[in-house]
């Protein structure tokens, strides 16, 4: 295991333009969503409503910090700072460009999933110490789906991997230098695609979270900052998913003439753009639907291209 | 019990009663308007339309109005079939076509009788075109309101008012569609009952005027079920509040005793509690206000040395036994004059008595031979004097039975009956309102009376007689007829009081235990109280512990200190003595209307009146009922428990528990209180419908942030909709409404059956037990004459009682002291009527309380004696019955009477036998 | 009835895979791409206060009370407004002239719990009380949104011009007797026994 830290500057300012994209995000999303149900959006605080979210920040900060008397105050505390912590430790392995990155990791991609995983207990976490039944609900949903995505995210990485013989993200995106994986991996980058949005619980697949079957799921009961965390999580894992996309099939910050990292925001931007556009267009299937969807047809499928690429790598060798 | 097919589903009903009757007792919905539980059928209107099959194999059947049907053993009816629901849809068509579309300017509007028929038959849309018959309305005096419009002919209301209430000024005129029910000429409805017009009329004809002066939707009214405060009888009543003051009271049903109606001083006496009259704050002898801590202070400071507590008839049993814990039983004096008191004891005697029966007002109305001793019932306890008219219709009955027509069979039984009556024997001084139903009437003075009941009393016990035909005249006659009818009757009663006099009283008890004798079997026996709470308040007080004694007391100085509840002394004792007392006390007096007593008062309280505490009342039976507060009342009118801060012992959760605890014949009091297990899941009893309005916009002009809704911890009501109708208890039972059923109607879905008990049971309980056999009482006269003319009082069902004659509505019907002559003694002293008669000789009327009375000429007043009412305090005319002599001379006054200057008149008087040119 | 659940059982396993695929690419994909034309649409949304909204004459907004033609007040104070009220914020007192005309003594509106839906112009038999088009009727103090008669009554007709209660119903009122109103005979002279 090799672990290639970066300066105290990279990390720090890593850090900050993730999380403060992350909350520009929410601006970004209502932005477009408005546009895409033929609205203006928020337009009214500071120029093009850009100062929206300074609002929304005050607003929430300054918010009673409330934890309902029956919850449980330890979980209910420690659910939002686990999605917090463990999505941007999954940022420490991205590769944005050349020398802009946290760690090198020649198991960049293991610990990505690792971390991912570990998200589900925050969320169950959150539902259970809250002691309300749709917050329980909701993390029952969580966890379920949250743990069957998992597997195929994983397997439609493998395809990925054995074409590069790498783990490291950083050797991924060196070996796209002739042509991105989303050519020969389209599968698998479909079914990742799919499994991410599952995985971040964005809509269609906010399951744990539907607002008009179980109230807001896992976090009914959270107010003021701590639903802000929440908040924030689910941002900065639509910014995560994306990045990973772009390093695993789109050749991350490679492209002629702009800057890498120019080539890293433009693409990861589309992807986020995509993301909201699912939100705005595609409705929310049934918890079964997704299960069986998951289990029935995206698993098969993603085992199948796992196939198919060690037999075209074996027989190419 | 007879079995019955309706649309397919079988029914066990009783053959004695028609099929709309039935139908009603086992729950269905049929409309109906001419029929009245109380008033049988007469098959006017047409709308209880059903088909009656021959047999299982006739499919077609007829049509027959079901309250004119009999039901027989294997009836088969339809009340769905598609034929008689359109001919009942046709027929409330036809009935609305000169309907003049004013329900929202309507009183009735939402419990409106027609509005739910019209409903439940399906006619929704008006198809007639054609113009709208017309008719000009009469004004009907203070009580009720005319609009003829609305009027669907279906004479309930000449059944109620002439054939019910044996009134003779509402008839129905003209013919076909043209008909009209009203007064030949405008003018108030004379009769006392006049207010049930507003129930029994089906639609918006006869209406509260009262209440429209400040209506609310029957939904807005907050109601609880209470007891009407007007006199003995304790009639169920449900009044109703908004926006924090009391807007109606409508009839609350009882099998036992009101039924469906109520006589007008309840229904519109209560109004007293918005009078301008009322207390309204706690004041100083010199009139100045006084904070209610510093009142709560001051009443604990008073008990400091021995004070003496007078209680009083017309408070609650908690205000009095709370007065008697506070000041201890030895310094609790009664609050009635001694007279009274001596009435009383005697009651309460009877009441013990097991040779007697005290009757509800439902089995009065069984008795088949009356006799009335002294006792103006109409005028003390009016409801008892409606029963006392439907008794006499026994024989009526009786006849009917023997020709095989069934009672309800209204129209036939009376045309059958035609007049023949019950015996009802009336021995009284002067003319009753009962007399048009009087069979035998004896008409007069006191001593007389006596000497007749005495003769009753020996013809009975078959004692060597004392009394003949030469010793009393042609009254011997009425004795004689009297005895025959009570002796042949299978019901007879005794009816008296104390506005008879004790004297007369004894004899009716001795007459009723000479009955019980000769039958051997109890007898019914009625003696009337004269306030709501007479039975109650004197089984507090004990025998030795008078008025008197309580005013010598505080006239020589023994004691300094009294507290008087709910009570002018300046009603129940001779004015000097009152004043002698009063003046050498330091008086505290807790009233809820201002009284002359007050003048005199170191401190005056307001207190809580009927409507807003929760209280017990004793009725003439010795019927202990429970009375729920309705609205929230004011912080400053306590009920007079909560002033004196008595309340619950060690042992007890409540004062009523107290109460019945540590007072003698009050250890049933309890049963009264709700049955726990009545409720649903121990949830409270709202007071307000469920569609109560306004909630957050009534207070909104005061204050927008609506306060807390206003807890009721002592009871089990709650002042919101929260909560749950009860389902077992009928004391709890305040409005009746059903699905559909939104008029008062609507009590049908209630009764067991029709007419019957509630399905809730059986609110109220009997305090007494009946376990000593009396003796006979002496009744020996043994006073002597001092003056020509006997003066005899009289009451007046408008002005006597001291409370309703607070309302505004009783005190338009009220009318001023008078005094009253037959024309052969005023022609003598050669007055007429309106000229002023001076009581005692004195031509200056030098007696206190001005006994000076105009003369109004009364044709069967007896020869010798002089009728005097004494007129309101509520309006300040007045006088003092106490400072009257028994015998008196009378003689003209010079000076002029003016009844402009008087306020009242004497125009509102209603008697039988006014001289021509009376008014 | 046809089932629109797909059950895993009820098709063979070719045939659902090839309804999961036209489902995903087909019509998820169609959607996505109408969707995302929406970018180049222009916007519906009204920049008020800047910009002024059309409001149409059924909107439901601001309550008033009328008047009738004769310019009298139409409310009768019969109270179904009242009790039609779903949050229960009219409350009102009837009173009577001297000529028997109803009218309320005080009516009032706590607008503060008024949620606009116009059940009580839905109740109201006379036409008077009506909901305009104004929605602009914020307050800095909540007290301020109680609104009395004096408020609400306005000098003309609203949106309904004929309605005209007393001249229908059948009872009198000042300047209208007996028999005058719509389809009415004259009042019956009891003493007549003439058909």
């Amino acid at each position: 295991m090799q672990w290639e830290v970066g300066s105290a500057l990279n990390i720090a300012s890593i850090l900050v333009v993730v999380i403060v994209f992350a909350a520009m995000l929410i601006w970004v999303e209502r932005r477009l969503l408005g546009f895409w149900q033929d609205r203006l959006g928020p337009n009214r605080v500071g120029p093009f409503g850009l100062l929206q979210v300074v609002a929304d920040m005050i607003k929430i900060f300054t918010k009673e910090d409330w934890i309902p008397p029956f919850a449980d105050r330890f979980g209910f505390v420690l659910a939002p700072t686990i999605i917090m912590i463990v999505i941007l430790l999954s940022f420490s392995v991205v590769p944005f460009a050349p020398g802009v990155g946290i760690v090198d990791s020649n198991i960049g991609v293991l610990f990505v999933l690792a971390m991912a995983s570990l998200g589900a207990y925050s969320v169950m976490l959150g539902g259970l110490s809250s002691d309300n039944k749709y917050a329980l609900l909701g993390s029952l949903r969580a966890a379920a789906q949250m743990v069957s995505y998992e597997v195929f995210m994983g397997i439609s990485l493998l395809g990925v991997v054995a074409l590069t013989g790498s783990f490291d993200l950083r050797e991924i995106v060196l070996a796209q230098e002739g042509g991105w994986f989303v050519v020969p991996q389209f599968i698998g980058f479909v079914i990742f695609l799919i499994a991410g949005v599952a995985e971040s619980h964005r809509l269609p697949f906010d399951i744990p979270e539907a607002e008009q079957e179980i109230c807001a799921g896992y976090h009914t009961e959270y107010s003021g900052m701590k639903f802000g965390m929440f908040f924030v999580g689910e941002y900065l894992g639509l910014v995560l998913i994306s990045s990973l996309i772009t390093v695993l099939f789109f050749g991350g910050w490679q492209g002629p003439l702009l800057p890498p990292l120019a080539w890293f925001f433009i693409k990861a931007s589309c992807f986020i753009a995509f993301f909201i556009l699912l939100r705005a267009a595609i409705p929310r299937p049934r918890y079964d639907q997704l299960m069986s969807y998951g289990w029935l047809f995206l698993l098969p499928l993603s085992l199948l291209n796992l196939l198919i690429t060690g037999v075209v790598i074996l027989s190419a060798n | 019990m007879v079995k019955i097919t309706v649309d397919g589903i079988c029914y066990e009903v009783d053959p004695a009663n028609n099929l709309l009757q039935e139908c009603l007792s086992q729950g269905l919905d049929l409309p109906y308007f001419c029929w009245h539980p109380s008033m049988g059928s007469v098959g006017a209107c047409r709308q209880c339309a059903v088909i009656q099959y021959r047999d299982a194999e006739d499919k077609k059947g007829t049509l027959v109005m079901s309250c004119m049907t009999p039901v027989t053993e294997g009836g088969i009816y339809s009340l769905a079939s598609e034929q008689a629901s359109n001919f009942r849809a046709d027929v409330i068509e036809s009935l609305m076509t000169s309907h003049p579309h004013d329900c929202p300017v309507c009183e009735e509007g939402g419990e409106c009788h027609l509005q739910d028929m019209t409903q439940m038959s399906g006619h929704n849309y008006r198809r007639f075109d054609k113009q709208k018959v017309t008719h000009r309305n009469q004004n009907l005096g203070p009580f009720i309101n005319h609009e003829m419009n609305r009027c669907i002919t279906c004479y309930r209301c000449v059944r109620f008012y002439d054939d019910y209430a044996g009134g003779t000024d509402l008839s129905a005129q003209a013919s076909h569609h043209h008909t009209y029910f009203g007064r030949f000429e405008e003018g108030s409805l004379e009769s006392e009952f006049s207010g049930n017009l507003v129930e029994v009329c089906p639609t918006g004809v006869f209406t509260d005027k009262p209440f429209s002066a400040h209506y609310a939707r029957k939904w807005d009214l907050q109601s609880a079920p209470s007891i009407c405060s007007g006199c003995s009888v304790g009639c169920n009543i449900t009044p109703g509040e908004r926006y924090g003051s009391l807007r109606r009271v409508v009839n609350r049903y009882h099998n036992d005793i009101n039924g469906y109606f109520l006589c007008d001083r309840g229904r519109f006496g209560a109004h007293y509690v918005n009078s301008e009259s009322r207390l309204r704050g706690a004041k100083d002898a010199s009139g100045l206000s006084v904070s209610t801590r510093e009142v709560e202070e001051r009443i604990t400071a008073f008990a400091s040395e021995a004070v003496i507590g007078i209680g009083s008839p017309r408070a609650s049993n908690e205000a009095n036994f709370a007065l008697r814990c506070f000041v201890g039983a030895e310094n609790f004096f009664a609050g009635h004059s001694d007279a009274d008191h001596e009435a009383l004891q005697v009651l309460v005697e009877c009441l013990r008595d097991s040779s007697f029966h005290s009757p509800s007002v439902r089995e009065i109305e069984q008795a088949d031979a009356i006799i009335v001793l002294g006792e103006d019932v109409t005028n003390t306890a009016p409801r008892i004097a409606l029963a006392l008219r439907q008794s006499v219709r026994n024989a009526a009955k009786d006849l009917a039975e023997a020709n095989r027509i069934p009672s309800w069979q209204d129209a036939a039984v009376r045309e059958l009956a035609q007049d023949s009556l019950s015996p009802l024997a009336v021995f009284a001084s002067g003319s009753t309102r009962l007399d048009d139903v009087v069979s035998i009437k004896l008409n007069v003075d006191g001593v007389s009376l006596i000497n007749a009941a005495n003769a009753l009393v020996e013809r009975l016990s078959g004692r060597s007689p004392n009394y003949s035909d030469e010793t009393l005249g042609t009254t011997m006659q009425s004795v004689e007829a009297t005895y025959s009818a009570l002796v042949g009757a299978k019901r007879p009663l005794i009816v008296s009081g104390s506005g008879a006099g004790v004297a007369l009283m004894r004899c009716a008890a001795n007459i009723a235990r000479a009955l019980s004798d000769l039958r051997s079997q109890s007898c019914d026996l009625v003696l009337l109280p004269a306030e709501d709470n007479s039975v109650g308040h004197a089984l507090l007080a004990a025998g030795e512990n008078t008025l008197t004694t309580a005013l010598a007391k505080l006239a020589t100085g023994e004691i300094k200190r009294a507290i008087v509840i709910e009570n002018d002394l300046f009603e129940r004792a001779p004015t000097e003595s009152v004043r002698a007392a009063l003046t050498a006390a330091e008086l505290l007096v807790i009233d809820q209307i201002e009284t002359p007593t007050q003048r005199f008062a170191t401190l005056t309280i307001p207190s809580a009146t009927f409507n807003e505490c929760e209280t017990t009342k004793v009725n003439y039976e010795g019927r202990a009922q429970l009375s729920f507060q309705v609205g929230e009342g004011s912080e400053a009118a306590k009920p007079v428990e909560k002033w004196l801060n008595v309340e619950a012992s060690a042992h007890s959760d409540s004062l009523i528990a107290r109460c019945a605890a540590e007072a003698n014949d009050f250890a049933r009091l309890g049963e009264c209180l709700p049955n726990p297990t009545g409720r649903i899941a121990g949830l409270k009893v709202p007071r307000q419908s469920h569609r109560y309005s306004g909630r957050t916009a009534m207070n909104a002009d005061k204050n927008v942030h609506e306060g807390k809704q206003p807890v009721d911890d002592n009871s089990v009501m709650s002042f919101s909709m929260e909560g749950m109708l009860t389902q077992k208890d009928s004391s709890l039972l305040a409005t009746a409404w059903a699905p559909r059923w939104n008029s008062n109607q609507a009590i049908s879905k209630f009764q067991a059956e029709v007419n019957g008990e509630l399905k809730q049971g059986h609110a109220g309980v009997h305090l007494i037990a009946r376990s000593n056999k009396g003796s006979p009482y002496n009744t020996e006269q043994l006073i002597g004459m001092d003056g020509p003319f006997e003066i005899r009082l009289v009451r007046q069902i408008f002005g006597s009682d001291s409370l309703s004659s607070h309302s505004a509505a009783i005190q338009k019907r009220m009318c001023d002291a008078y005094l009253s002559l037959c024309p052969s003694d005023a022609r003598e002293m050669g007055v007429v009527n309106g000229d002023l008669v001076s009581i005692g000789g004195n031509e200056d009327g030098s007696i206190e309380g001005g006994a000076t009375l105009p003369l109004y000429i009364r044709k069967e007043t007896p020869i010798g004696v002089a009728l005097v009412y004494a007129g309101s305090s509520a309006l300040g005319a007045r006088i003092n019955p106490h400072d009257l002599p028994r015998y008196a001379s009378l003689a003209p006054s010079k000076a002029v009477y003016d009844a402009i200057q008087s306020r009242l008149g004497l125009t509102n008087l209603v008697v039988n036998d006014a001289a021509a040119g009376a008014h | 009835m046809s089932d629109p659940i797909v059950r895993p059982h009820s098709k063979s396993w070719l045939a659902k895979f090839g309804e999961l695929v036209k489902d995903t690419l087909t019509s998820q994909v169609v959607t996505l791409w109408r969707v995302f034309r929406h970018l180049f649409v222009a916007t519906d949304t009204v920049q008020y206060p800047e910009q002024q909204p059309h409001m149409f004459s059924r909107w439901r907004g601001r309550i008033i009370l009328t008047r009738d033609p004769d310019g009298e007040e139409r409310c009768v104070a019969c109270n179904l407004c009242a009790v039609a009220c779903p949050v229960d914020c009219i409350a009102l007192q009837k009173t009577e002239d001297e000529e028997g005309r109803w009218y309320p003594e005080f009516f009032r509106i706590n607008f503060s719990r008024c949620i606009m839906c116009g059940f009580c112009e839905e109740a109201c038999p006379t036409n008077a009380i009506q909901l305009t088009p104004d929605f602009e009727m914020a307050e800095y103090k909540r007290q301020d949104m109680v609104w009395e008669k004096a408020d609400l009554l306005i000098a003309g007709t609203g949106k309904y011009h004929e309605t005209n209660f007393y001249r229908v119903a059948g009872k009198s009122i000042g300047g209208k007797d007996k028999g005058e109103a719509r389809n009415e005979l004259p009042p019956v002279d009891v003493r007549s026994l003439l058909p």
